[in-house]
Formats: C-alpha cells, structure tokens, sequence
C-alpha cells in the first residue's frame, strides 16, 4: 500500500484507540463520586432518571488492559499500514513454515513405500503403506469418489474395474497427478428429437436392454458417423479421450431412458481437477496403489 | 384522564402495528428456523422441492428473524421511546405510516424472492437491487421521523437510548448502501460493485456492523429505557453511559476482519480486526453492567415479575456472547472455531437470548400501554413463556458448543503420516445428536411465541379496561 494509505490507516486507527482511552481517562477524572451514590445528574426522562454512580473500577481496569494489549499486538504484529510488526511474522512465512515442518516430518514416511512397486504395495507386509493410501484418499479423494469408493452420479465408481482412461498405474497417476477433462458434446441440433430418441434405442441395444429394434436400426449409421469416434464402432469406448464404454450397463450420469436421451441431448463434462500442487509424487503413488486395490478384491 | 387507546399525544397507532407485527414475524421467522434445524436432522424434509431447499431458505430465516421480527421491534420500541422521553409526538404521522406499510412490503418481498431463489448471495444483505432501493427510502423515512423527532424533544437532553437509536439507524443506513451498491443485469439480478478480497471485506464489514449497530446498538437502546422503567429504578451511571456509546460505535466498526481471519485478507486488516474486537469487550459490557447494575435495590422485582425477568435474563445472555464474540476473534481461538457451528451457537446466544428476549420483554412491556389495559392477559403465561425461553436457548447454545468444539477438534486431529484423522462425513456424523437437540431446543423457544401471541391476542381483545389509567406525561424536571 502506498505511504499515504499506510499513514490513513495508522493515523486513524491511533486515533480510534487513543480516543477511547482519552475518553475513559477523561471521564474518570470528572467523576464527582469515587463510590456507590443514590445522587443522579438530574435528567428525567418519562421518570427515567441517571445515577451519577463511578464507572466500575474493574471494568475501567479491564478497558485500559484490553487497550495495553492492543497496542503490544500492533507493536509485534502487522497492523497499522506498511509497518510490519517487530516480529516479522506474516501468514506466508508461517505457511510457509507449517509446510516445511511437514516435508520434513511427514515426506519420510511416504518415501519409504516409494521403492515399493504398486503389486508389492497390495502384499499383507506393507500394510501400513496401503492405509497410509487410504487415508490420503479420504482427505483428498472421498468427497467426490465416496468414502468406500464407489462414487456417485457424475463422479466416476473405482471399485468396478470400469475405467474411463485406464486403470494401469501410468493411467491412475496420470488422472491424479494431471487432472482431466471429459467432454460429451450435445447432439441435439445435429439429430433432432427423433434422432435422440432412435440413438437412446441404439445406446440401450450396446449394452444388451431392451430396445426399440426399429429404432436402433434407424440410429446405426449416424452412431457409426458421429458417435464411433469416441466410443468405439463396437460401443467399447476409448481410454485416450475418456469416452466411456457403452456396452458394459455402467452409467455415469445414469442408465435411464431419459438420462441417456438427456446426455445426448445436451452433452456432459466432467472435470477431475490436477493434484500436483496438493500432494507430492509419493503421497500420489500410495494413493494409487490404493485406488488399485479397490478393484482387485 | 383517557382511556382511549389514543394517547392524546403520542401517535402510539404505528407503534401498535409494529408490535404486533413482531410477534407475527418472530413466529414466522422462527418457525422457519425451526424447519431449517430440522432439516439438518433428517434431510429428506425439503420434500426435494426447491422451494424449500436449505440454501434458499436459510436465508429467508435470518432475514426474517433480524430484520422482520428484530426490525420490527426496534421500529416499534424506538417510535414508542422517543415519543416518550422527548415528550413529543413523532413528525409526521404519514411518514411513520409509509415506514411501517413500506418495512412490511419488504419484508413480504423477501419472503417470495428468497424461496424463488433470487439473491445477491451476500449474507444478511440477500435482498436484490429493487427490494435494496425500497429499504433505502424506507430507511431515510426512518431516520427523518426519528431524528425530527427527537429535534423538536421537549426535554433539554437527550436521552441515552435515543443515542443509540440514533447511531444504530444512521449507521444502518450506510452501511446498506455501501455494501448494497450493485450493477443491475435485469429486475432481479445484479452484480456487486466490488471484487475479490474487497467484496468480502465490504460484505462482512457491513455483516458484523449489522451484528453491532442493528442487533447490538439498537436493542441497548431497548434495554436503556425498558430496564430502568419495568424495574422503576434510575440508570446505574450516566458516566458509564457515555464512555461505553462512544467506544462501543468507534470499535464496531473496525471488527468485520475478524470474520476473515486466515483468507486472503491482507495480515494488518486481520490484525486490525482482532485487535479492535478485544477492545470492544469492555464498552459491550458496559451496556450490560449498566443495565444489571440499574436492578440492584430491586433484585426481589425478579421474584414476581417475568417480564423484568426476560430483560435481565437477556442482558446475562448478551454479557456472555460479547465476551464469547472477542475471545473468538482472537486468531488463535478462531483457528479452532472458525466455520463450525460454534459460530452459530454464538450468533444464536446473541440472537435468541438477548435480542428476542430484550424485544419479548420489550413487547410485553408495551402492550397493555398501548392498548390501554392494566396488565398483560396473563402473567403466568409470560412466566411460562420466560422459561420455554430461557431453556431453548441454553439446549440451542450448548449443543452448537459441543458440534462447534467436536468438529474444530475433528478437523484439525491428524495422525502421525501427517494425513487428516477424520474425513468430513465422519465430523459432520458426529454432530448429527447435536443437530437434533438444536432442532428441540428451538422447537422450545418457538413453542413459547405461541404462548405470546395468545396472550397478546387476549390482551388486546379483552373489554377489560385500564384500571390504573396511564398518568400523563409529568412535567419535564430538566
């Protein structure tokens, strides 16, 4: 902040403090009684009438305290505009300083399972590193995956061996670490309400329901035109662009009718967002080796 | 001598309105709470209609609560009080007339754009730009009547709870239309003037001054005139007065920071808004300590009179959540408090024990005044009232201390990996029995509204006429 803000805020913020303090001593001088008094100012307001009663001394006591240690805190800490306090302190060094604590008591504990491939990581004698994973799946993961990991509408179950872009470690590393972004366009201006309908036919025909034949049939060749590109001729999908496998009846945005004629109406994107700034390449292989033993049970 | 309910020279009509109205909207208000605590507890209870979402109508309760049921209190306690202690009628009897047709057209406006969904999503200032400008007259109308009011007393001073009727209207009134300033898109939305880190200091720098001007300067604008007049007794210590009004407005203030502690706020704002929060412990209590101390002589009033009883019961409420408020802006303290329900326990200790009860007192108070009886319909009633009160904020507030403390501890516990202990779902568990004994005890404390509202109903309509018929004012003695 500029010298002129800087000395608008110190000025007016003494002024507020020492104003009240000014008050205080200045009022407690001018007390006509040091004790208890039944003698008022002389003012009545609809029969109100006003003690001229001391202020309390404890209250008078705990005032000037309470200002004694306002002005020790704006001594020692930032406050009053640019000065920065005889500490030094600022909440970006104390980050800081957490941070550093953590690296160094908490980076040795993840690094030791780091040598540990993510098989070995699933035997019984490295437990401990597997519930290490876990925990740090739960503060970092569950919310949108669910606590036991089966995830929720939109948010992708990882305990069904489904993958969206694979379930290789490269693959799981990749999603945690990068972040990704699945888009599903909307196919409405394309194929009309009539195509939606026949295409849902055709969806519900991949993965085995019951369909309308006449329907699928209509829909094929434009599945083949617009749809097989992502997802595959044989509907089984595609690992690079996170196009789901539509033959397998696991819905992401549900398998209703007319939750699947509403995505392809209107399109879906989903987003897993980039762990790399939240958790180190160790905390990301324990989790991955959790993530991986979800679905191999 | 007159019995009529027109006072021959105040205009008690528009006080008449507004005190009923807060009863009405108190059981309003509160009754959404209580549905809102309920949901809480068993989720299924919005009936998946959005209407009655939790984010929608949360709001629609503390707007309704603050400014329905509290603004209508101060508007009636605060026409009533003036008039009173400056020997004057108000103004203009057409003007108080369009503030209280106007406050009620807000407050309707609020209760269909809310639910609707329509907000500025800033906390305690919800209302969008057209309802904005509707206060904003409405406020200016407010501030004309009270403050020509008091410019044509008859008394030479003015009284104390007058300055802090004062200081509460016109700061208000700032605070609204800074904090309120928006760029409209369209009838109901617009954007907010400000930005970033800005928006959220103007947002809680107007939030905690709403706490402080509207829920604290008002209603110890209350408690000066109610206090000494139920008990019959003088102000403990002019002195004290002064010294605690003039601190007490120049810290609020500065406290809203507090609210932001470990944000982006920049540190010397944080520290700011501690540093002037620990200040402000001692000019809140000295409203406290002047009206506690304003009893003495007059303890065994307590005995018989309930009504004295929610107005010193509400006074040990507010002496206790404006020490709990300071100690919880101190940043150490707030690392731990800070978005539990501690915060909520704390805004309920200020809201249900002093507000509500200073206003419940208040009202009682006025009633038989207003309409010219003798006495409240019942006093056992009003008895029974205190203590479904008194017992419904203490379940409220301990619950919140036992949620708040448990989730506080729950976040921050971490094991020896450095990972979290316990994921969200786990504290927000644990809370659930704490979620339930809130929703009694505010099903509690709305249980005795409806024991005020058939008592003031029976008041109002008994043929019973005043027995000891309300002196004149006496003649100004200063």
């Amino acid at each position: 902040m500029s010298a002129f803000w800087s000395a608008w805020v110190t000025v007016i913020t003494l002024a507020v403090i020492f104003g009240c303090t000014w008050l205080l001593f200045a009022t407690r001088r001018s007390q006509p009684h040091q004790e208890l008094t039944e003698e008022t100012v002389g003012h009545s307001f609809d029969g109100i009438e006003e003690l001229d009663n001391p202020m309390p001394k404890w209250w008078f006591q705990m005032f000037v305290a309470t200002v004694i240690f306002g002005l020790g805190y704006l001594l020692l800490y930032p406050g009053l505009g640019n000065f920065a306090g005889l500490l030094g302190w600022t909440s970006t060094k104390q980050w800081q300083e957490e941070m550093a604590y953590a690296e160094e008591n908490y980076a040795p504990i993840f690094a030791q399972y780091a040598s540990l491939s993510i098989d070995e990581l699933q035997l019984s004698e490295n437990a401990a590193g597997l519930r290490i994973g876990q925990r740090l799946y739960a503060n970092n993961c569950s919310l949108c995956h669910g606590t036991a990991g089966t995830g929720a509408y939109g948010f992708p179950n990882l305990t069904n061996n489904d993958w969206l872009y694979g379930g290789d470690e490269t693959a799981i590393k990749h999603s945690i670490t990068q972040g990704r972004m699945g888009a599903m366009p909307g196919w409405l201006p394309v194929l009309g309400e009539e195509g939606i309908r026949d295409m849902t036919h055709y969806v519900l025909k991949l993965s085995g329901r019951e369909h309308d034949a006449g329907s699928a049939d209509r829909a094929e060749p434009q599945y083949q035109a617009l749809c097989a590109a992502c997802h595959m001729p044989d509907g089984t999908g595609m690992y690079a662009l996170g196009a789901p496998n539509l033959t397998n009846d696991i819905w992401l945005y549900g398998g209703e009718f007319g939750q699947i004629a509403h995505t392809l109406r209107v399109g879906r994107s989903g987003v897993m967002p980039s762990f790399r700034h939240l958790l180190t390449d160790d905390q990301i292989h324990l989790i991955t080796a959790y993530v991986t033993s979800l679905s191999r049970d | 001598m007159s019995i009529a309910t027109d006072h021959p020279t105040y205009n008690y009509k528009v006080v008449r309105q507004f005190a009923i109205m807060t009863v009405v909207w108190g059981i309003v208000g509160m009754g959404v709470g209580v549905l809102i605590a309920a949901q809480l507890v068993w989720p299924a209870l919005n009936f998946d209609l959005p209407w009655l979402s939790y984010g929608r109508i949360r709001p629609l309760h503390t707007n309704a609560v603050i400014f329905a049921f509290g603004g209508c209190a101060l508007f009636a306690t605060s026409y009533y009080v003036v008039q009173r202690t400056c020997q004057a009628r108000l103004i203009s009897d057409g003007l108080a007339a369009f503030t209280f047709w106007g406050w009620q057209l807000v407050i309707v406006a609020a209760a269909i754009t809310l639910p609707l969904g329509l907000t500025s999503a800033k906390e305690y200032a919800e209302l969008e730009w057209p309802i904005d400008i509707l206060i904003t007259l409405v406020w200016v109308t407010y501030a004309v009547v009270f403050i020509g009011t008091i410019m044509k007393r008859k008394t030479k001073h003015i009284y104390v709870a007058n300055w802090f009727y004062m200081a509460f209207i016109l700061v208000i009134a700032v605070l609204h239309v800074v904090n309120s300033a928006a760029l409209p898109v369209s009838p109901f939305k617009s954007y907010s003037a400000y930005a970033g880190t800005i928006d959220a200091m103007i947002q809680w720098w107007y939030g905690h001054n709403a706490v402080g001007f509207f829920l604290t300067a008002g209603f110890l604008g209350m408690m000066y005139y109610f206090v000494p007049k139920q008990a019959n007794r003088p102000v403990y210590s002019y002195r004290l007065s002064i010294v605690h009004f003039w601190a007490l407005i120049a810290t609020y203030m500065w406290a809203g920071g507090h609210h932001l502690h470990y944000s982006a706020l920049p540190d010397w704002t944080q520290s700011l808004g501690m540093v002037m929060s620990l200040i402000l412990l001692a000019p809140s209590w000295g409203g406290m300590i002047n009206g506690m101390m304003t009893l003495s002589g007059a303890w065994h009033k307590l005995r018989t009179d309930p009504i004295l009883r929610f107005l010193v019961v509400s006074l040990s409420f507010y002496g206790m959540s404006t020490f709990e408020g300071p100690m919880m802006s101190i940043k150490t303290v707030n690392a731990l408090s800070h978005n539990t329900d501690w915060t909520v326990g704390h805004v309920h200790s200020g809201a249900l024990g002093w507000v509500a009860m200073i206003s419940i007192g208040a009202v009682y108070h006025m009633i038989p005044k207003l309409f010219g009886k003798a006495d409240m319909y019942s006093t056992k009633l009003i008895n029974v009232h205190f203590w479904l009160a008194t017992v419904g904020t203490v379940l409220y507030i301990v619950s919140m201390w036992v949620n708040g403390i448990l989730q506080g501890l729950m976040w921050r516990a971490v094991n020896e990996d450095g990972t979290l202990t316990y994921s969200f779902v786990e504290a927000l568990e644990a809370s659930h029995p704490g979620y339930f004994v809130r929703f009694i005890g505010g099903l509690i404390f709305l249980s005795g509204m409806f024991f005020m509202a058939y008592n003031v109903w029976q008041t109002v309509r008994s043929g019973s006429s005043v027995a000891k018929a309300e002196p004149e004012p006496a003649a100004q003695t200063a």
